[in-house]
């Protein structure tokens, strides 16, 4: 259907979103295909391209013979109206095929203010927006990522919760579809669903009944059917090594958030940060190895012509082999002004010698750093455990040898928090901006300080917390500002950088809600909500007037979702989701926290049962890996002659 | 080049010691392009095809890519040029070949040619377009071409980064004629786009001028002159760039010397 959209192309703003034909895009045969996935990213092509998520499971799915996998991305709303207006569906940028002709439509959801675009797909592919009204042809609405954690809000939208690492459930999705329809469809769409709520990691969110108590919170979650678990359990990929995904990243052909070559270097974090969902749901730490990291990142610089590579995890220099990786890295490319990032990094983990082998062949940017927390109490109770001293310290050291910047981010309305946690940022800034004087002699230091609204997430100890309302984060982050500014010497090399707090209510609403958020979500879809991440079209007061209307009447409220904190015999609306870790453990966390106490890394400490290892039947995997980094003739196919005018007619075939 | 401080490291980068020009297309889908677009996918095309190219100095060093007259987002091309610097010599046709197979299907690479003599901007001052005109009657078009031919200046007016422009759109028009059929005016047809079967076409020499005057000026300057406002969008490719020479041809900016690498 492409020439339907040729048409509507020079009408928007940066088409080339939308036309597909980005280097190592694949376009499988759709007639030998058996199971046709569309993978989404519910958000701008700009932003959902570079995800690792959705690059990872497209490889993975068109590997196999049987099987074809398309990407769509969210369109912007100038297409959206003209689409509308002239009955263009929803498509994929590989293939320019209608959406609904799809046996499967995953749509990975890092965030939950991705919602309102999944709607805005739906409708405009032709599938019914409820699940319970879509029929045999419609295709299987898969919800994929961390959000998926708690697909609760979003129960009515999807057909299935996949759990867990990606990699190896898909299949598994992919040959459940495959049988069903080699054997002529049986049981209509009703019977499929039946199936995948029997796959391993597969929530299927209409086969189970919720029912509400007097006090509005849930009595209790019942499967429908004696074929379907009671709880589902994540799925987890071991030994990364054996999925070096993706092998041929994709290569935008427009402007995106990430112009650079990702490699994931572990998975999983044991850090314990308590505000961490990512690092809570997906344990334990598993490592790719030395040899298979540099295999990697020599087949995506190959396949891409990126001039960056990033060295991805939760906190990447907290690999057990970090710093063979960077100078390994770092003598390979030489030369080639191919740098290096760690976009995660820890100020303890950090030393000079990593961020010195880590822009040696490339740019110098700035060093970022996350206490998270302005005070020593609250990163405690956050288990965060970054000393001020170390800190300065290191900051001291990198502008000393030359580093210029450093960005700190934090975030304000943390459990506990008082004002004063948060201006202790100020002093540090102010400490920072000195130290970093004296050790580099110069005055031009920078520092910003970056700062988000804290929202509890579910799997975390702080599930159970309540949510700081907007307007006290608000207030708290003026007071900074003053208390930044009282040292105008100081303040005039310190940058300030946060967002209003409204937004992070809403994804609070939506983290921790339950079903009969689905319809809030829904009106402020249908009252025009779209690219609910982006300031200019997030509305604060569309999302208000709508938890007004659809949640009073069962007489619950935003604040009930949000600001109002758990008691610990409260059944949590994914408490039937198992993300490996014991309840319990996550209770005992909690109330360690509340105490200020702090928790180990169980990588070098020993267990402290978080339940993840037993009950999902996986270990630690980290190094020595006994490998080593084998070093690369760098291949040049063009040989060094002096130019010949004389021939001509060479076709380069491409 | 900056005296390097301490702590910091040099930029090693070698020197420019040749420059190669290059033609090439912007084909089908990847018309919607932009120039940065076309300009980021160069620069990673000469990476993964280990081109030599020369770096600039400094602590973010940018591949030496010398651009000139991008045609516009959403216009195709068979003609467009860049100079690539690189730090030793190397047969063109070789590079053509390499970096053609490592650019992405739709930026073909025509021509290749060592830079000598006049540079590329003193070898273009105009362009030849075929503009396809789905769904307008080819009588119409003539008529609306003769009337815009007949003035001797029509000025349209665009937002431009700089704000709005009043462009004069007859001024740079050197030539000027409707065709029927596409496949007749020397332009391979467009998959598809035609909504209806009816479809105009217009072959056109412009004259570079600041800031250009697109394809789309020229149908704004037909709108201002005899109404024509096509149904469906246009779809404009640029057939060739170079110098104007006194029977309105367009001398080829490659020189004589150029390797060709498609036919």
């Amino acid at each position: 259907m492409f020439p339907q959209l040729e048409l509507l192309l020079p009408r928007v703003a940066k088409p080339v979103q939308y036309v597909g034909g980005e280097l190592n895009a694949q376009l499988g045969d759709w007639d030998s295909a058996v199971v046709r996935w569309a993978l989404m990213y519910p958000d701008a092509y700009e932003v959902g391209l570079p995800n690792q998520g959705v690059q990872i499971l497209y490889e993975v799915l068109n590997e196999r013979p049987d099987t074809l996998a398309e990407r769509c991305y969210a369109v912007w709303p100038d297409l959206e109206a003209l689409m509308r207006e002239h009955g263009v569906p929803a498509f994929t940028v590989d293939g320019h095929r209608p959406l609904g002709a799809f046996d499967l439509l995953g749509i990975s959801f890092s965030t939950e203010l991705g919602y309102t675009n999944m709607l805005t797909s739906l409708d405009l592919a032709g599938i019914p927006l409820h699940a319970v009204d879509r029929g045999v042809d419609h295709p299987v609405v898969v919800a994929g990522g961390h959000a998926a954690f708690n697909p609760e809000p979003i129960a009515a939208f999807v057909d299935v919760a996949a759990l867990g690492d990606g990699e190896e459930i898909v299949g598994d999705i992919t040959d459940v579809v495959r049988e069903w329809k080699a054997q002529g469809r049986p049981g209509g769409r009703r019977e499929l669903l039946l199936r995948l709520a029997a796959t391993e990691g597969c929530y299927v969110p209409s086969l189970y009944a919720v029912t509400y108590a007097q006090d509005g919170g849930i009595a209790a979650v019942e499967p429908v059917d004696e074929r379907v678990p009671r709880t589902v359990t994540k799925r987890t990929t071991t030994d990364l090594d054996s999925w070096p995904y993706p092998k041929a990243p994709l290569v935008p052909l427009a402007e995106t958030v990430h112009e650079r070559a990702s490699v994931e270097i572990f998975r999983g974090c044991t850090r314990g940060c308590r505000f961490c969902q990512a690092g809570m749901i997906t344990r334990p730490v598993r490592e790719r190895t030395l040899a298979g990291i540099g295999e990697m990142v020599d087949a995506s610089v190959r396949a891409t012509g990126f001039d960056e590579v990033g060295l991805l995890s939760l906190s990447s220099a907290d690999h057990s082999e970090i710093a063979d990786i960077t100078k390994g890295l770092a003598d390979r490319y030489e030369g080639t002004n191919t740098s290096l990032s760690l976009p995660s990094t820890r100020v303890d983990a950090f030393n000079i010698d990593l961020a010195k082998e880590i822009s040696r062949n490339g740019r110098r940017s700035g060093l970022t750093f996350a206490p998270e927390g302005g005070s020593e109490r609250i990163r405690r109770v956050i288990n965060k455990m970054v000393s001020e001293e170390d800190l300065i310290r290191t900051v001291s050291e990198a502008f000393g040898q030359g580093w210029r910047q450093v960005k700190l981010y934090f975030m304000c309305g943390l459990p506990t928090e008082e004002d004063s946690d948060v201006l202790e940022i100020a002093g540090m800034a102010h400490r920072v901006i000195r130290a970093g004087r004296e050790a580099s002699g110069r005055n031009d230091v920078r520092c910003t300080i970056s700062i988000g609204g804290f929202v509890p997430k579910p799997h975390t100890p702080f599930q159970w917390a309540a949510q700081c309302h907007p307007d006290v984060v608000d207030d708290r982050l003026r007071q900074l500002r003053a208390a930044v500014n009282s040292d105008r010497k100081l303040a005039r090399n310190i940058g300030m950088r946060y967002h209003d707090g409204k937004p992070s209510l809403i994804e609070g609403l939506l983290a921790r809600g339950d079903r009969r958020v689905g319809a809030v979500i829904e009106r402020v879809w249908r009252d025009g909500g779209r690219f609910d991440g982006w300031s200019e079209h997030f509305s604060y007061e569309r999302w208000t007037a709508a938890a007004t209307a659809e949640l009073e009447p069962s007489g619950v409220s935003m604040e009930w979702y949000t600001t109002r904190e758990r008691g610990q015999s409260e059944i949590l609306p994914w408490d039937h989701l198992d993300s490996g870790l014991e309840r319990e453990w996550l209770w005992d966390d909690w109330q360690e926290a509340l105490a200020g106490r702090e928790q180990d890394d169980c990588r070098w400490t020993p267990c402290f049962d978080c339940g993840v290892c037993p009950s999902t039947g996986t270990d630690i995997e980290v190094g020595p890996s006994g490998t080593a980094l084998l070093p690369l003739a760098v291949v040049n196919p063009i040989s060094s002659r002096p130019a010949d005018s004389a021939h001509g007619g060479v076709d380069p075939g491409g | 080049m900056a005296r390097v401080r301490p702590g910091e490291a040099a930029n090693p980068a070698a020197p420019t010691v040749v420059r190669v020009r290059l033609r090439f297309a912007k084909r089908g889908r990847l018309r919607f392009l932009s120039h940065r677009d076309v300009a980021r996918s160069f620069e990673r095309a000469v990476r993964r095809a280990g081109v030599p190219v020369a770096h600039s100095h400094g602590f973010s060093p940018h591949p030496r890519l010398s651009w000139i007259g991008a045609a516009p987002t959403g216009a195709a091309s068979e003609a467009e040029y860049v100079e690539i610097g690189l730090t030793r010599p190397v047969d063109p046709a070789e590079l053509a070949i390499a970096l053609d197979s490592a650019l992405p299907e739709g930026i073909d690479i025509l021509a290749a040619a060592v830079a000598e003599g006049a540079s590329l901007a003193e070898r273009i001052d105009a362009s030849r377009w075929v503009t396809e005109l789905p769904g307008v009657d080819p009588e119409l078009l003539r008529t609306a071409v003769a009337a815009l031919l007949a003035e001797t200046s029509v000025v349209v007016e665009r937002l431009t980064p700089s704000g709005r422009r009043q462009i004069d759109v007859r001024a740079a028009l050197v030539h000027a004629e409707v065709g029927t059929d596409p496949a007749t005016s020397g332009v391979s047809p467009s998959t598809g786009t035609a909504a209806s079967p009816v479809c105009a076409t217009m072959a056109t020499v412009v004259r570079q001028t600041t800031p250009a005057v697109r394809p789309d000026d020229v149908l704004g300057a037909l709108d201002v002159v005899a109404g024509l406002v096509p149904p469906v969008p246009a779809k404009a490719t640029r057939m060739a760039q170079g110098l104007l020479d006194h029977r309105g041809d367009l001398a080829d900016p490659l020189g004589s010397d150029r390797v060709t690498t498609r036919a």
